[in-house]
């Protein structure tokens, strides 16, 4: 069985990013770029699947820019077999981003696609959900464990209260969340090696899909702010002020 | 402006953020439905029926509902979709889970997490953890999308819409519910409650999170939030992580303890009414956001607070 992995370049997890001037979006140039967190937890994913004999090969994707080849490095060098860059410049929403990834799908016949749960950069917490439509498939999202038995998988969810597990049959959509692993460090050498590890090139006209985004951007602004308060002296003196200032307790 | 608002439930009790939720879909346009998708689940569909300015609730009663699996909710969403010109639902896991599937279903680019109804096609949601506010038009014929409760104040009670009851849409059988563990707790839920006492890394251990923050959440009455690092450590569970990837809050009263407020976790809580924080780096980016900060030892202040709320709580 073969694992897809999509991984998203997006703005690193440490970077608190600016909103330009003009309010036409934020300060991407010059800015620290990395793989969106979630796709390392899918790529970890994958790859201890593979070496626990339950998949054959792992494949990224990644939907972006000629530098998001780096990112795609990124996941080679933790192990990942191949790579595929479908190259587009501008923003790619979910609903494109999905589509393209039906199209991989269709040429990589892949037995399971794990997906972040959500990029950092939009937050829209969508593509996987909607991979899964597009394919007809059945879909896990914000998985904690996944368990891949003969035909499907046994993936427990975090959802709200508590967790759930749920049999997918067939092949699957998969959507990490934060405690599914903890993604392992590219060694040098796995780095090196990476660097001939086959990337093939794709456009989203490969696979017949308009990326023209169908939400406008109308304006991004600051969100508002928030003032520091003051600092106080002891325990007492704090829970006088919620009770006497605040009005809270 | 027709909305279908997705009610937020355990089969048999109304979430309250589906009442939030209901204020963003009224923003939108009228009539406003709501379904009720599950099993057993009248009770729900009565509550639904009272809250104001709600025109007929649907009510989908049958065991393929009773655990709100994404694929045959997505399928009913779906045959109940020519009726409407919008569905919303609230950004709950279980609403995130379906909504997208929905979206790509009827080939419709879903608007994440709104905190803003500017227009009933245009929106206002965060981007970069809350860094950025987007607005947005969608010029979809239909419009998916999700709210985040936390900035809408709950529709109150006062309609008698009528119940509808809805038949199952077909199942598509890909994938069966193999079992539930819902932690059962007296406490309030994280995001309905009025005040919410958080831990961090510096709490250090699962013994500590329960022998420190819990008590003092019980003293205060509250719910118990968790920072990303103190999840990642297996200090306290998944879903008690308050953050850009967890969950949204916006209570009277936050108490942050050993929490340093990386921008991931103030993007889940800096619309709280009042903000308190202590910890033993005077540094501390969550000072820059506490309206009260206090700098100490989280072991040695939060059994002195909970003996100062005792006293002033008498």
């Amino acid at each position: 069985m073969k694992i897809l992995v999509p991984v998203k370049r997006v703005v690193d997890y440490n970077v608190k990013v600016r909103v330009k001037s003009d309010g036409s979006g934020v300060e991407l140039a010059n800015v620290k770029m990395s793989m969106n967190p979630f796709d390392e937890i899918a790529v970890e994913e994958a790859l201890r699947l593979k070496e626990a004999g339950k998949a054959t090969e792992v494949i990224a994707v990644s939907i972006g820019p000629a530098q998001a080849s780096e990112t795609l490095r990124t996941a080679l060098a933790m192990g990942a077999d191949r790579g595929i860059l479908v190259k587009t410049d501008g923003v790619v929403e979910p609903l494109a981003v999905a589509k393209i990834l039906k199209g991989v799908v269709g040429e990589e016949a892949p037995g399971l696609v794990i997906l972040g749960k959500q990029a950092i950069d939009d937050d829209c917490n969508q593509t996987g959900q909607m991979l899964a439509a597009l394919l007809g498939w059945p879909q896990a999202t914000f998985a904690s464990k996944v368990v891949v038995e003969d035909g499907g998988a046994l993936v427990t969810r975090e959802i709200d209260g508590g967790l759930q597990t749920l049999k997918l049959n067939g092949p699957a959509i998969v959507t990490t969340d934060l405690r599914l692993n903890e993604p392992r460090y590219a060694s040098l050498p796995n780095i090196m090696k990476a660097k001939k590890k086959p990337i093939a090139e794709k456009t989203p006209a490969d696979y017949g899909v308009d990326v023209a985004p169908r939400l406008e951007v109308l304006k991004t602004a600051e969100p508002a702010g928030r003032k520091a308060g003051v600092k106080v002296g002891s325990v007492a003196e704090l829970v006088a002020k919620l009770k006497d200032e605040a009005g809270v307790i | 402006m027709a909305v279908l608002l997705i009610a937020e439930h355990d089969n048999s009790a109304l979430n309250g953020v589906t009442a939030k939720a209901l204020t963003a879909a009224a923003a939108m346009g009228s009539p406003v439905h709501v379904l009720v998708a599950g099993q057993n689940a009248k009770a729900v569909a009565e509550a639904a029926a009272k809250l104001s300015g709600v025109e007929k609730v649907l009510l989908a009663d049958d065991t393929l509902y009773a655990h709100r699996l994404a694929e045959p909710l997505a399928a009913l969403l779906v045959s109940l979709a020519p009726g409407y010109d919008a569905i919303v639902g609230p950004s709950t896991a279980s609403a995130k889970n379906v909504l997208p599937r929905v979206a790509a279903l009827l080939d419709v680019m879903q608007v994440s997490d709104i905190i803003k109804v500017v227009a009933p096609d245009t929106f206002e949601r965060p981007i970069y953890a809350g860094n950025a506010i987007q607005t947005v038009k969608s010029n979809d014929a239909k419009k998916v999308v999700t709210v985040r409760t936390a900035s809408f104040a709950a529709t109150p009670e006062g309609g008698s819409a009528a119940i509808e009851t809805v038949g199952a849409a077909s199942d598509p059988a890909l994938s069966t519910f193999v079992e539930e563990s819902i932690a059962a707790s007296d406490r309030p839920e994280l995001t309905a409650a009025k005040i919410i006492v958080s831990g961090g890394r510096a709490v250090g251990s699962r013994e500590k999170f329960a022998e420190l923050i819990e008590p003092l959440a019980d003293a205060l009455g509250a719910a118990v939030g968790a920072s990303r690092a103190a999840v990642d450590a297996g200090y306290a569970p998944n879903d008690w992580q308050v953050g850009q990837t967890g969950k949204v809050v916006a209570p009277e009263l936050y108490v942050a303890l050993g929490i340093s407020g990386a921008i991931q976790h103030l993007a889940g809580m800096k619309d709280s009414k009042v903000i308190v924080a202590v910890n033993k780096d005077e540094e501390a980016p969550i000072f820059q956001v506490a309206d009260y900060g206090l700098v100490g030892d989280i072991n040695t202040v939060i059994p002195e607070l909970k003996a100062e709320i005792a006293k002033v709580k008498g």
